[in-house]
């Protein structure tokens, strides 16, 4: 109902000062929505746009034919709200990011050109956003291959989309899923051929058989972000963006199966910390989900094995001693 | 004597990996690359230990007899702390129907039956992970078979240790390693 209000009130305002012949868009079937739109003070001046945006399909009617069209939305410009309206950019209206000549339709051509905004561009130098570290993420992806290989083709739009972008591996609890989502962001270039080639001609690798040296590859992918052994891991940045060119990425086993893990870096050592702050030094140090198979992790188990061993030896060396005495 | 090798080698690479640093004397991947050859090797040996246990008559070795168990133990592990030194007769001495004396044979047992066949499942729920449970009472499957595997593995290692030292009490300090090669015992 509430849709059909905005939706009336839509067609009714005048949309264009410029000399485009005024249009009247219609919508149908608008994607159903399981978010209360009311809780958001700007959903209502949103809705002018999703009332096209937020569905795959928009109909206007030709101002000259006078006969009502209908096309597809195409699929990057389609925003689903029950995404946007979680998402960390929520709050926003759609007019505080883009032109508010938006607000015309047909909407004029040079608008195409618009510059999206990058992360830094409203992060950088806030303090409440300092703990984030955008400075040091742009820094970052300044250095890495992605920004030196494709200059200013390659923006942060690349990896978040900020109409969906949620932040998660500093909330998430469960870390297969922070690894999933991660990952996510990788394959969605690295994994899809078509999104792979809008950004370069060359052939897309195929990871799976770049991978082949790994053993147990399955196990690797699912519980290892790419970025693990993909970029520069600094102990303050839970999410690396210093991506290296691809002889410089980790091969070694001993990198990560070894007490000096780079995996006890960034996600993981935050996953250990707050394992420990939960479940005591025993049992978080022990049982956290961020450990790797082989090298020792746990010094108390170190201890104890050494002691044990060395009672066993004594033992022996006095058993031997009094042998040897009662021998000769 | 196969065994044997496999065993020591398994716990020199099992310690390299535990104790893995870069650059340590055993190349990680080697050590890896090797543990993983010993320990299918040495599953392979136990597998042909257990059927021929249950198809021959060797498996009655490892019966222990209920009545008087604590005391023959007893009566063992006096020996070995009090009546060697006093130069008493062995209170079981080997024979062929007593291959083992009653603390060897408990040992043997705990290692044969409990240990081995715990660490060579272990081994192999760590060397395919996606057949280990993901998870148990809310621990990480893996990190806990990781965790079972070392602590056995650490088990076994010591009572090698000691077994090795026992069998250094014989006629003489070596004539118990002849025994192992040849398959004949000397007795006191």
């Amino acid at each position: 109902m509430l849709l059909m209000i905005f939706t009336l009130a839509f067609t009714l305002v005048k949309t264009s000062d410029n000399n485009a012949p005024e249009q009247k868009v219609q919508t149908e079937k608008i994607i159903p929505t399981k978010i209360d739109l009311s809780k958001f003070k700007n959903a209502e001046q949103n809705e002018k746009c999703l009332k096209c945006h937020g569905q795959t399909k928009y109909s206007y009617e030709n101002a000259e034919s006078k006969q009502t069209v209908t096309k597809r939305m195409y699929a990057e410009l389609v925003l689903n709200r029950d995404v946007f309206y979680v998402s960390n950019h929520k709050g926003f209206k759609c007019t505080d990011c883009h032109s508010e000549d938006y607000e015309t339709f047909p909407h004029a051509g040079n608008l195409r050109m618009e510059t999206k905004a990058n992360c830094i561009d409203c992060h950088g130098g806030d303090e409440k956003y300092a703990k984030f570290k955008f400075e040091q993420i742009e820094s970052e992806f300044q250095a890495s291959v992605h920004s030196e290989k494709h200059s200013k083709d390659f923006t942060c739009w690349m990896c978040h989309n900020a109409h969906t972008y949620k932040i998660n591996a500093r909330t998430n609890e469960n870390l297969k899923q922070t690894i999933t989502y991660d990952n996510l962001i990788c394959l969605h270039c690295h994994g899809d051929v078509n999104n792979y080639q809008l950004l370069t001609d060359k052939e897309k690798p195929n990871l799976l058989q770049k991978h082949e040296w790994l053993p147990n590859q399955a196990s690797h992918f699912t519980n290892v972000r790419c970025i693990e052994c993909h970029a520069k891991n600094e102990d303050t940045l839970v999410v690396a963006h210093h991506i290296m060119s691809k002889k410089n990425a980790v091969r070694k086993c001993e990198a990560c199966h070894s007490k000096n893990s780079i995996l006890y870096a960034s996600l993981y050592k935050q996953q250990v910390k707050e394992n420990i702050q939960k479940e005591g030094i025993f049992k978080g140090l022990l049982m956290a989900d961020a450990t790797t198979i082989g090298p020792d992790k746990s010094n108390t188990l170190n201890i104890i094995s050494i002691l044990i061993f060395a009672l066993t030896m004594l033992a022996i060396a006095i058993h031997a001693a009094f042998r040897i005495k009662k021998s000769s | 004597m196969t065994n044997a090798i496999l065993c020591l080698t398994l716990i020199i690479t099992g310690l390299s990996i535990q104790f893995a640093t870069p650059g340590t004397v055993i190349k990680f991947k080697t050590a890896v690359s090797v543990h993983n050859i010993a320990g299918i090797l040495l599953s392979l040996s136990y597998a042909a230990f257990f059927i021929g246990n249950l198809l021959t008559t060797n498996g009655a070795y490892y019966v222990i007899p209920v009545k008087g168990f604590l005391d023959r133990l007893l009566k063992q592990f006096r020996y070995y702390t009090v009546g060697l030194f006093k130069k008493e007769d062995a209170p079981f001495p080997v024979s062929e129907e007593n291959k083992f004396n009653p603390l060897q044979q408990s040992t043997y047992v705990v290692l044969m039956y409990a240990m081995v066949p715990f660490v060579i499942l272990s081994g192999w729920g760590l060397l395919y992970p996606e057949i280990t449970v993901k998870s148990f009472v809310g621990y990480s499957g893996l990190d806990l078979t990781d965790l079972f595997h070392i602590i056995a593995g650490f088990t076994i290692s010591i009572i090698m240790c000691v077994h090795i030292y026992f069998c250094t009490i014989g006629k003489s300090p070596w004539s118990n390693f002849k025994s192992m090669l040849n398959g004949y015992h000397e007795s006191h």
